[in-house]
């Protein structure tokens, strides 16, 4: 089990979408860093990505480990987000026979997992179609 | 900087379920077939390749415990992760220690030992290779990741699933003639298409097997080796090694392993060859759209023609290029730390005309890829027979 502090400081990335904007160049990161690797720039404004996006790239887990267990079978996908960033999250309350790359989805906040049996219950995003 | 020499290569007898044996013994076995291979009974330096000893067996700390158990003395020895690229970037260490002079014999062993563990606990150490926070946090297993790798190689190239399901058959057949090879049987594209699915796309038998299994080669300068080994002598041509961004969005084409491309770069350069000159590969086939994926990052075919490459018999033994002739992590299976090392122990039996069934004729140059997570790390090695 880890400790709250390892998730308490993603709130702002995980639970409320804040990325960085490279203010030299422009560029969106999402989870926000402290350097750009495009243009070497430090200075950030913090931007919230926009909720909704088109998936570049979709599977569904038919296998996986214990903490997903109950999901399974399950969709994930890459979404890219109007306006700039990409997320990897499940893709939830879908039709698999309908997802497809092209899709648009939404993103929503859900529950995503536990950290241990005990542990601290961790919050995110799931993107649900349209 | 000095020209490098491979003196002796070894495996440990058979890779696979070695529940009798503990990693250290497994290693040391490995370790004692290099060094008899080389006829050497000392080393001055080791660096061993592994990523999830601490995960799976509670251990890390492993060099000086694989150095203490080899009886190697108390020599300098280090253990190197890069995830599945642990063994790779362990031989680069190596070669680089040579190289530059520092010392003289150097072992680089690579070691996983995965199925002390239940897969739950397997598969959760795989997620390690991941971006925790923002890829593995979601539940996207590291074959989730492969199959949207994929996925959009099929969307931007028109890759198809028979084309994959080729690259595992190509794989078992070279893989059914190597004894230690874990699964040394036969099997068809159309059995891959009908195994289960575990990430659509990506079907069960397109998915290389977690296992038990170490592999060691011995270094030393060119120079020494001509003057004592007996063996047709492999020099090491060209190191390179590259990364890119952990998380697989974070990469702008995904569709690209661009730490294969770096990597590549890097050896062909100071190897002074082009892909037109490697008369044969061992490929990170971790899936099969990873191979399919290596040959186009590598510059063996062009971008896109993968799948074609795969399914027309180009890379198989007598093909054009033959790929992964050891049977590659998928036949032979990927014991993390030490799939890296055993590329390299093939590429050398190769070179040296001792590969028996599986001989790829007249090879002289052969290329070595190591992909670690979803291409975050790769390390490419080039060699030639002298």
């Amino acid at each position: 089990m880890h400790s709250p502090a390892r998730y308490w400081r993603e709130i702002p990335q995980l639970y409320r979408m804040e990325a960085g904007k490279c203010q030299s160049c422009g560029e969106i990161y999402y989870p926000p860093r402290l350097i750009c690797p495009k243009c070497k720039g430090r200075k950030f404004e913090t931007v919230t990505l926009n909720y909704e996006g088109t998936i570049i790239s979709y599977t569904i887990v038919r296998t996986g480990s214990s903490q997903f267990e109950d999901l399974i079978p399950y969709a994930v996908g890459i979404v890219e987000l109007d306006g700039g960033g990409r997320i990897t999250c499940q893709i939830a309350d879908c039709d698999f026979a309908r997802l497809g790359v092209g899709k648009r989805v939404r993103l929503e906040f859900r529950r995503i997992q536990e950290d241990g049996e005990a542990g601290i219950i961790c919050y995110g995003h799931k993107c649900v179609p349209c | 900087m000095r020209e490098v020499a491979i003196l002796g290569v070894g495996l440990n007898k058979k890779w696979g379920e070695l529940w009798r044996m503990s990693g250290r013994d497994i290693f040391v076995e490995a370790a004692l077939n290099a060094m008899d291979d080389a006829n050497v009974d000392h080393i001055d330096s080791m660096y061993v390749g592994c990523m999830t000893s601490g995960l799976l067996i509670g251990q890390e700390h492993i060099g000086c415990l694989m150095a203490d158990y080899l009886g190697s003395g108390p020599i300098p020895a280090t253990r190197v992760e890069s995830a599945c690229a642990s063994g790779g970037a362990a031989f680069r260490q190596g070669f680089i220690e040579v190289a530059s002079g520092l010392n003289d014999f150097v072992l680089v062993g690579g070691i996983e030992k995965m199925t002390d563990t239940n897969d739950d606990e397997a598969i959760d150490a795989l997620y390690a290779a991941e971006d925790v926070l923002y890829e593995a946090y979601q539940g996207v297993t590291l074959a989730g990741l492969y199959a949207l790798m994929a996925r959009v190689h099929m969307q931007k190239f028109g890759t198809t699933s028979l084309q994959m399901a080729h690259v595992a058959a190509k794989n078992h057949k070279h893989g059914a003639m190597n004894p230690v090879a874990m699964y040394p049987f036969v099997i068809t594209a159309e059995d891959v298409l009908k195994s289960m699915l575990v990430a659509d796309p990506l079907h069960m038998l397109d998915c290389a097997a977690a296992t038990d299994g170490a592999a060691a080669v011995l270094l030393c300068p060119l120079e020494t080796a001509r003057k004592i080994s007996k063996k047709p002598i492999v020099k090491v041509l060209g190191s390179g090694q590259g990364s890119s961004a952990i998380a697989l969005h974070a990469r702008k084409d995904m569709a690209v392993l661009d730490s294969v491309v770096k990597a590549a770069e890097a050896a062909y350069k100071m190897a002074g060859k082009t892909p037109e000159d490697i008369h044969l590969a061992e490929v990170h086939d971790s899936f099969t759209i990873a191979e399919i994926m290596a040959l186009e990052s590598l510059g063996l075919v062009e971008p896109g023609k993968g799948g074609p490459a795969s399914e027309s018999g180009m890379t198989a033994l007598g093909g054009k290029i033959p790929v992964n002739t050891s049977g590659g992590l998928k036949s032979k299976g990927h014991p993390l730390g030490a799939t890296g090392v055993a590329q390299v122990v093939e590429v050398a039996l190769q070179l040296r005309g001792a590969a028996g069934a599986r001989q790829v004729k007249n090879a002289r140059v052969g290329l070595t890829q190591n992909l670690g997570g979803t291409g975050g790390s790769c390390v490419v090695h080039i060699f030639e027979a002298v």
